[in-house]
């Protein structure tokens, strides 16, 4: 099993509802946030073109957090996802100055966190928070493996790619483009 | 043009300072650790040389002071972490990829092992000094038995302990800036050169103020060597690091580094170090100061600097 997300470029208005439905699923403090919305803009006026993401832990194959981690609280868990102990977590910062895409922040109960692909929900069989609420059905979840999941159907229609493969991360969030 | 922007709140490291996630106890530590390290190295090599009655200052007097750095920079290290009461889960847990999780252990060791070589020589402060009880006393004849053995775990490690601090740095390939292999032997050198200057420093013989300052001046040579090496490494890499070296080639940290690091902490006091070999009386005062000195504004410049040093997407 290998889960992945896929968030359409060409359709994300940037709400930033994914980011308040997972502050509310998650309890996350206020003034931190697991994910968040990127909007580039390319190009001179007047040929413009624009890109919005929505963007989160990429939950890399080749997770530098995890590998930094000096005490495994850093670890993989079913289906490629990156998860923190929080019991074994001291705080040291390694991960979030591993991590190229910045997406970790201090708790400030101590340990580190970030996104869990909504790892509870899951397991539920339920979606990421994300993903069930935005109003564009911009997202798309499921395990790469399984041929027909939401995410394998959308990636072999569309053009994708992901962010900064060249750090060598192997990251699992992709951006239909 | 490509203009980014974050709508919605992320912990951007140059909108939000949560990101800048390492702090001054960080560098303090750097510059301790790799003191200690340096001083431990020549403590350890010469009393295998069996020199040890030639350079007493370096074997027996100065690692008196390497048990304090250590702790100090223990001290600096815990106060750092956010989730102090869990400390001890670095214990738990060996992972060679995590050079924090080894070093972690060899700090153990080396702080362990500076103690054991401070007390063997405790006698040389305190001459009346006894142990209280009769196991500390058998623990003192067990390790003067085996103090050569002892010496070379100290050397090994005290090397391991200097690499380790830069290696923990280059490992992190998301900051263009420490990912380079360069970092574990500057550190190293960097730290060497700092133990070298302490015995200058704290020296009263001449001779072995002498053999002190010839290395210091030998391994000042090897870290400007090392320092250019990098940036040509940088130049010839990536964009992200030719974009983290520009912060030192006309970016924001160009002044602080090139006059306090290179130039007041390596340049001055390396010609300081020749004028003295070449006769003319320098006091060893200030070519040590200026040495540790640049030891350390180079660990706070490097951990700063490479914090803001990141991949653009």
């Amino acid at each position: 099993m290998r889960y992945a997300m896929a968030v359409d470029t060409k359709k994300c208005v940037g709400c930033s509802d994914c980011v308040v439905a997972c502050q509310t699923e998650n309890n996350v403090p206020i003034g931190y946030c697991r994910d968040w919305v990127v909007e580039t803009m390319d190009g001179t006026y007047p040929q413009l073109e624009i890109e919005i993401r929505s963007e989160r832990c990429n939950h890399c194959d080749n997770a530098p957090c995890v590998r930094c981690c000096p005490t495994g609280a850093s670890h993989k868990a079913e289906g490629g996802i990156v998860l923190v102990k929080h019991n074994r977590c001291i705080g040291c910062g390694a991960c979030i100055a591993s991590c190229p895409y910045d997406a970790r922040y201090p708790h400030p109960d101590g340990y580190v966190d970030k996104c869990t692909f909504c790892y509870h929900r899951l397991k539920e069989g339920m979606k990421p928070a994300c993903v069930s609420v935005c109003p564009t059905k911009c997202m798309y979840f499921g395990d790469l493996d399984d041929p027909n999941s939401d995410v394998s159907v959308v990636l072999k229609k569309r053009k994708s790619k992901t962010l900064i493969p060249e750090a060598g991360t192997e990251p699992q969030l992709y951006f239909l483009i | 043009m490509n203009e980014e922007l974050i709508i919605s709140g992320r912990e951007n490291p140059m909108v939000d300072p949560h990101l800048n996630i390492w702090h001054w106890p960080i560098p303090l530590y750097l510059f301790l650790g790799g003191l200690a390290a340096g001083i431990l190295f020549f403590a350890a090599l010469y009393y295998i040389m069996g020199k040890e009655k030639e350079y007493p200052t370096a074997v027996r007097k100065v690692p008196f002071i390497a048990p304090i750095l250590l702790i100090i920079g223990l001290a600096a290290l815990f106060f750092d972490l956010r989730h102090k009461a869990y400390f001890w889960q670095l214990y738990t847990a060996i992972r060679l990829q995590s050079p924090m999780s080894w070093g972690a252990w060899t700090l153990l060791v080396i702080t362990a092992a500076s103690v054991v070589w401070s007390a063997l020589h405790i006698r040389d402060l305190f001459p009346k000094w006894d142990w209280k009880y009769q196991w500390l006393r058998e623990l003192e004849t067990f390790f003067n038995k085996y103090k050569k053995a002892l010496a070379w775990v100290i050397l090994i490690y005290a090397v391991i302990t200097g690499i380790y601090t830069g290696i923990l740095l280059s490992a992190f390939n998301a900051r263009p800036l420490w990912n380079t292999s360069v970092l574990g032997p500057l550190f190293l050198a960097s730290g060497l050169s700092a133990g070298a200057a302490a015995i200058v420093l704290m020296s009263k013989d001449p001779k072995e103020r002498l053999l002190f300052t010839k290395i210091d001046l030998i391994i000042l040579g090897v870290e400007l060597f090392l320092i250019v090496h990098m940036f040509m490494g940088f130049l010839a890499s990536t964009q992200v690091q030719r974009d983290a070296a520009r912060l030192f080639l006309g970016g924001q940290y160009t002044m602080v580094f090139w006059i306090f690091v290179v130039f007041l902490g390596i340049f001055i006091p390396g010609i300081l170090d020749l004028m003295e070999l070449k006769g003319k009386h320098i006091p060893a005062v200030i070519p040590g100061t200026l040495v540790l000195f640049g030891s350390l504004m180079f660990r706070f410049v490097f951990v700063f600097a490479g914090q803001i040093s990141r991949w653009l997407y």
